[in-house]
């Protein structure tokens, strides 16, 4: 299933670099994403995950470095920019408003309006369209049985609202979805569907980054483990082929993976 | 990896998956009304509203009830009305604007000014006005979009700013309604009084209406009116889901002062002249604020209606006119405006808790 180097990566990084202040997030950092897979990636805190991810889903800007999209070099002021080249990410935070309906939060920044006089001049909200939408991600995904779309977010339980974030990046992300720890504020069972989810999405052919710190959830789905350590890619490994103490060991430090040489 | 890992699983397999299904649970009618209250909650001040309307029928009787008297308090609220719409604006976005009062009071000035200081056209000093309200609101907008400094920090100094220059400017001195009637009729445009059906209205009832139905239909049906409250509900979450905050809230900003101008305006046609103590200026902020909050719009923002706030100005000016007419003392009328103040905020911290 590792599809190491076949082909031109769908995301890739090229020699990252990410200062605040003193402090050097990203080091020159490289990151590959094959087209079809389901990349983790892991690192200890402080390693540098969250702002390789950012860096890529156009949360911040590097210093230095490139990012190309399918081989096309590209650059990223604003979320808004990677979105609009189909990099779609489910932040931990959800980035959802609990006051509004899970129509308005599917839709929000890239609303639907309606055709004609009233959607160019009075600039109305398709409603129908945006809720009809929703449903039907949402329960393509399997997550709905009826329902009120209208109903507000904060309504939800953690694990449906993680659900609609995933939809919400799964209807959209038409190239790559990013996913940061998805499953770290879920019950045991809520987690289960969720990584489910994952599977679902990678099923349709969307390659998915998957942020996190459950190993067991990393070994069950990825494809391959991308190894963050002190601001760098440390190495990729095949979960097949390593065990979970490998990856802890790679990267906390306690041992050194097969031909990379660990600075001091 | 090795099947001892999966321990998961026995998860998968004995589990009915009923995670994230949207279901009716069948609360009840109590319930439901929670639930309506929940989604739409302009209902509470309107239902208050309509109490106190019966309230007063019952005591007074035809002379409340008559097309004069309810004419009257549309006529009584218009200033408070206009500007509580702009402040329901900033507290949906989580701010709150001291400054409001003070800015009508300038734009108003600016107007009168422009037009007898410097022989410009009423019809140009108007605009020129609006144009003013809208400049102070984007000086208010930047500081806290882009300074980040807390909007009660911003509007409390600006409040203090502007009423100076309202003073400086006009040097205190108020432009008489004979020579506005006289001279520039247009500065007193929405005091033009029509009637219909027995009852008077005024231009200047008519742009408060006008003001609060279109914003309502802005923030209930356009993406801008979604921001708004995105942006209010969790700034972060609406920066990180695409929304451009320091648009939203310079737009939010803005837009306020330019209502603010408006209602500048309506007070030279409630008062037929133009003067720079008018007590807009040091109450108007508070009072748009009382009308906002009766009107359920929570002050952490992201959560009301402006419809709430308009029926929360409509209340203040039902009480205050009843009250007179019953003969009560008028310390009455504050003294209920502060027991519905905190009766209405322990309101709003019931409907959000989600379930009742």
């Amino acid at each position: 299933m590792s599809k190491d180097t076949q082909g031109t990566p769908v995301l890739e990084a090229r020699g990252l670099v990410k200062r605040y202040g003193k402090v050097t997030a990203l080091d020159h950092c490289d990151f590959d994403l094959q087209p079809g897979e389901i990349l983790a990636v892991i690192g200890d805190n402080g390693a540098g995950k969250s702002t390789l991810i950012k860096a890529l889903s156009g949360a911040i800007q590097p210093n230095a470095g490139e990012i190309l999209l399918e081989g096309r070099p590209v650059s990223f002021a604003s979320p808004n920019d990677a979105r609009a080249e189909g990099i779609e990410t489910v932040y931990q935070t959800l980035a959802m408003s609990p006051a509004l309906s899970i129509a308005d939060n599917m839709f929000m920044g890239r609303e639907l309006r309606m055709p004609g006089l009233m959607g160019q001049v009075f600039r109305k909200l398709d409603r129908k369209r945006m809720e009809d939408f929703s449903r039907q991600k949402l329960s393509e995904l399997g997550l709905m049985t009826i329902q009120n779309i209208n109903q507000p977010v904060e309504t939800l339980s953690g694990g449906q609202r993680q659900g609609v974030a995933v939809a919400r990046a799964a209807a959209f992300g038409s190239r790559v979805v990013i996913l940061d720890e998805p499953t770290a504020a879920l019950g045991v069972k809520e987690s289960r569907r969720v990584l489910d989810l994952i599977q679902e999405v990678r099923a349709r052919g969307i390659p998915i980054i998957l942020i996190s710190h459950n190993m067991p959830h990393v070994f069950e789905v990825a494809d391959r483990v991308h190894i963050h350590r002190l601001g760098k890619r440390l190495c990729v490994i095949d979960p097949k082929d390593h065990t979970m103490s490998d990856a802890v060991a790679y990267m906390t430090g306690a041992s050194v993976p097969e031909g990379v040489a660990e600075p001091a | 990896m090795a099947e001892a890992d999966r321990y998961e699983d026995v998860v998968r397999t004995r589990s009915d998956e009923k995670f994230a299904e949207f279901e009716d649970t069948g609360k009840g009618l109590w319930g439901r009304f929670h639930e309506l209250l929940h989604t739409t909650p302009a209902i509470v001040p309107l239902i208050v509203l309509l109490a106190a309307c019966i309230v007063f029928g019952l005591i007074l009787g035809s002379k409340f009830f008559s097309p004069f008297a309810l004419t009257l308090i549309l006529q009584q609220v218009q200033i408070v009305g206009v500007l509580a719409a702009a402040q329901a604006l900033i507290i949906l976005t989580a701010g709150i604007d001291l400054s409001v009062g003070a800015v009508a009071v300038l734009c108003s000035v600016i107007m009168g000014q422009f037009t007898f200081r410097y022989g410009v056209p009423a019809v140009l000093s108007v605009p020129i006005g609006l144009a003013c309200g809208t400049a102070i609101g984007a000086v208010n907008g930047w500081l806290v979009s882009k300074v980040k400094l807390p909007p009660f920090i911003v509007t409390l100094g600006m409040w203090q700013i502007v009423l100076a220059v309202n003073y400086l400017y006009s040097a205190n001195e108020t432009i008489r309604a004979q020579d506005i009637e006289a001279q520039a009729p247009f500065l007193q445009f929405l005091g033009t009084k029509f009637n219909l059906g027995g009852a008077v209205f005024t231009f200047g009832v008519v742009l408060m209406l006008i003001v609060v139905l279109v914003l309502a239909y802005v923030l209930r049906s356009t993406a801008w009116g979604r921001h708004v409250y995105a942006v209010g509900d969790d700034p972060e979450a609406a920066q990180l889901a695409g929304v451009d905050r320091h648009r939203t809230i310079m737009s939010v900003y803005m837009l306020v002062g330019f209502i603010c101008g408006l209602a500048g305006w309506v007070m030279i046609g409630r008062f037929g002249s133009v003067s720079p103590s008018a007590t807009t200026g040091v109450i108007g902020n508070i009072q748009a604020i009382t009308a906002v909050v009766i009107g359920g719009i929570s002050l952490f923002g992201g959560r009301g209606s402006i419809l709430g706030a308009f029926f929360g100005a409509l209340i203040v000016g039902v009480f205050e006119l009843g009250l007179r007419m019953a003969g009560a003392d008028p310390q009455w009328t504050y003294l209920l405006i502060g027991v519905l103040i905190i009766a209405a905020v322990t309101v709003d911290q019931w409907i959000r808790k989600v379930t009742a």
